[in-house]
């Protein structure tokens, strides 16, 4: 019955268990030190300490923040949705894990490779949308409308010009397995996607197609300068206005697991993956450690950019996507498909 | 868009039912925009405004009359409470109406340290007014820079009174402590290290893509308005009026230094930005000469015991960092005033919102509210 789950053909399913497990432990454990990277990198670009008292240098903050939202009232306000308004928090992280569950972390580690693990990840990464449009619907609460409503356009707003990015990059990997994508860019930073279509002339626009992918990727996340979801200047906190204690924190926690889904979808398709970028040191833990540093380093820049720009203006920001994003990267699909055709 | 809907707020009591497909959206009095107790009521047609409603008074703290019923001496500390963040020329506004009146001589070097102390105040005050918009604007970080430069200016004012923000320091007749070689070396030193900053103010967030998208073409307010509505100081500049109590109703030492006065006619939020940062400069030139000219000698001068103004009207105006502040002090010969009038410049800067933000989406209207630069204080008074 052991040799079963270990060796024998229910071992996908222990594998599946043992993943399930970790990556809870990973997006917690992930969410709460990002939001300490976070606000220790807000600190810095505005020549502060940040957080440091509890723990050396603040480490310990964290777990501090996490013991007050779990320790507070879940406050239902009267008037709200009742069971929306509860299912909306259970619901948020939810996308987050199961497209955490395809992505290749190295060779070996990943919760289950399937041969279409990008189109799962982008159909599950499009649902977490709902999550955000229910709690603010539920709160009945004016902002947090505003909020929803927000959020909805500006997530198909920005799906369809990265849906075409990743069309773009599909036609040169000609796979949608995730760890076979990371496969092909084997060799040194050159072969990845996001420098190879160049040197190849399969598409010498795959830098573009890069920068609109990270824009789409803030936008779809909600994180600054897109975060109108949250534009607490203008809508208090969005669709989050009427959450509080631990119900508020899982809303918190499932942003930064969107964003580590994104950045390591970033990682996979443009900055080839587990790979090492000089060629040596690569395979095995290694390729764990190539990954988590190229993941950081997006993330860091998703950091950057928040605590350097304003917030774009809500029509702004479609108009960016409608009328600028999305034409380019027809153009560079277009292309991309002719010169692909031609050589 | 429907047609705008007329909804007045009718002193507590309740608004008409919304008609079909608009709501009311309360803003404030505690929404982090409002930067304090302002409460504006705006109704929405989806995201658009269709009309909004001013609600003020939460703050009012009864300055006028607290001035009425005191000696005159007594009424300085609460200049400072006025608008907080421009604290030494609601002071200036105020003993420079009671010098006129009581005929009081002011040394030279006196009037030298109040402009000084003026003009670094007006760039300790717009650089709040200026970080606060860009955060409104969801940019976090300048406002922190720009509170870094301004502790500066707080340290030296702490140097000369011992206040950091209410300072009290200009009395009847002169100034409360005389400066010494620290301050002055201190002031020098700021003026070239603040243009530097000004300079990267530029680079870092003036010529950003997303905040000119963002003011340029929003919230236009043209000359004409602004007169309707008795709009001053940066946002009347901003609409291409070059009218600056400066040069208009020339006080204190004002006529002896060369300045500009900035002024842009787009008349929307970006030329409200721009004056604001123009004038920064033009602050920091006039500390520059007034540093090269300022004489030795005493820093007070002679005052009566008993302060009595002798029985007329007495007006004192100063463009404060918000705009036109003007004192007018009635006196019937007392030692207290008969009536106090504090003319404030936020009251008219909010006015023209109203019709300003119609039709406007929600973060648009929110960057027109920040492009005014108010204290709700000095709205209530």
């Amino acid at each position: 019955m052991i040799e079963y789950f270990i060796s024998g053909p229910g071992s996908a399913y222990t594998r599946l268990v043992i993943y399930l497990v970790a990556f809870m432990a990973f997006v917690g454990l992930n969410a709460a030190y990002l939001v300490l990277a976070e606000r220790k990198g807000a600190g810095w670009f505005q020549r502060r300490p940040g957080p440091n008292e509890a723990g050396p240098a603040g480490i310990l903050q964290p777990i501090a923040d996490g013991i007050k939202l779990i320790a507070k009232q879940v406050f239902v306000p009267p008037g709200v949705d009742g069971i929306l308004f509860r299912l909306a928090p259970a619901l948020v992280l939810m996308p987050a894990f199961m497209c955490l569950a395809t992505i290749p972390y190295a060779e070996t580690i990943y919760g289950r490779n399937i041969n279409v693990g990008l189109l799962m990840v982008f159909s599950f990464g499009s649902i977490t949308v709902f999550c955000l449009m229910l709690g603010g619907w539920a709160s009945r609460n004016k902002y947090a409308v505003i909020s929803a409503a927000r959020v909805v356009s500006q997530n198909i707003a920005y799906e369809i010009p990265m849906l075409l990015v990743v069309l773009t990059v599909l036609m040169l990997t000609g796979t949608m397995d995730m760890q076979k994508i990371v496969q092909q860019q084997a060799g040194g930073f050159w072969n990845w996607n996001i420098l190879r279509g160049v040197w190849t002339l399969h598409n010498p626009l795959v830098p573009v197609t890069f920068v609109i992918f990270f824009i789409c990727m803030l936008a779809e996340t909600n994180r600054a300068p897109f975060d109108m979801a949250e534009a607490e200047s203008e809508l208090i906190a969005g669709a989050m206005t009427e959450y509080s204690g631990f119900s508020w924190g899982l809303f918190f926690m499932g942003e930064y697991a969107n964003i580590v889904v994104s950045c390591s979808v970033a990682t996979v398709l443009f900055l080839g993956g587990w790979q090492s970028p000089i060629g040596i040191l690569s395979g095995g833990a290694w390729g764990l450690i190539w990954f988590f540093l190229k993941l950081y380093l997006v993330i860091f820049t998703v950091i950057w950019v928040r605590w350097t720009f304003p917030r774009t203006q809500f029509y702004g920001l479609l108009n960016l996507s409608w009328k600028i994003l999305i034409p380019i990267s027809l153009g560079t699909l277009l292309l991309s498909s002719a010169l692909i055709k031609i050589l | 868009m429907s047609a705008p809907v007329e909804i007045r707020y009718n002193g507590g009591g309740t608004i008409a039912p919304p008609p079909e497909e608009t709501f009311v959206l309360n803003l404030g009095p505690q929404h982090p925009a409002a930067h304090g107790v302002l409460r504006i009521l705006m109704r929405m047609d989806g995201e658009y405004i269709a009309s909004s409603d001013i609600v003020i008074g939460y703050i009012h703290r009864m300055h006028e009359k607290m001035g009425e019923n005191r000696i005159y001496a007594k009424f300085l500390p609460n200049t400072s409470r006025i608008d907080y963040l421009a604290a030494m020329h609601y002071t200036h506004a105020y003993v420079g109406a009671v010098e006129r009146a009581a005929k009081i001589e002011v040394p030279l070097r006196a009037e030298y340290i109040r402009v000084i102390a003026d003009e670094l105040q007006r760039i300790a005050s717009h650089l709040v007014g200026w970080g606060a918009w860009i955060m409104d604007l969801g940019g976090l970080t300048p406002i922190l820079y720009a509170f870094e430069d301004r502790e500066r200016i707080l340290d030296l004012f702490e140097h000369i009174c011992g206040a950091r923000l209410t300072y009290c320091y200009y009395r009847f007749g002169g100034v409360c402590n005389d400066v010494d070689d620290e301050f002055l070396r201190g002031a020098r030193d700021f003026v070239p290290y603040m243009r530097g900053r000004l300079k990267m103010y530029r680079d870092l967030v003036t010529d950003n893509i997303i905040l000119r998208k963002r003011l340029e073409g929003i919230g236009i307010m043209d000359a004409e308005m602004c007169r309707r509505y008795g709009v001053t100081g940066p946002v009347l500049r901003g609409a291409g009026v070059a009218y600056d109590v400066r040069r208009a109703e020339p006080y204190s030492l004002y006529p002896k230094f060369q300045f500009d006065i900035p002024h842009f006619p787009q008349g929307d939020s970006m030329a409200r930005y721009l004056v604001r940062m123009e004038e920064m400069e033009q602050s920091l030139r006039i500390i520059e000469q007034a540093l090269d000219q300022i004489p030795a000698g005493p820093v007070m001068g002679k005052i009566p015991r008993v302060l009595k103004l002798p029985a007329g009207d007495y007006t004192y105006a100063v463009e404060a960092g918000r705009g036109r502040f003007m004192v007018r002090i009635v006196s019937d010969g007392k030692d207290t005033p008969w009536r106090l009038k504090l003319r404030t410049p936020c009251f008219g800067n909010l006015a023209p919102f109203e019709e300003a933000s119609k039709g406007m989406i929600l973060p648009d209207a929110l960057a027109l509210l920040g492009s005014l630069d108010l204290v709700i204080p000095d709205i209530d008074r």
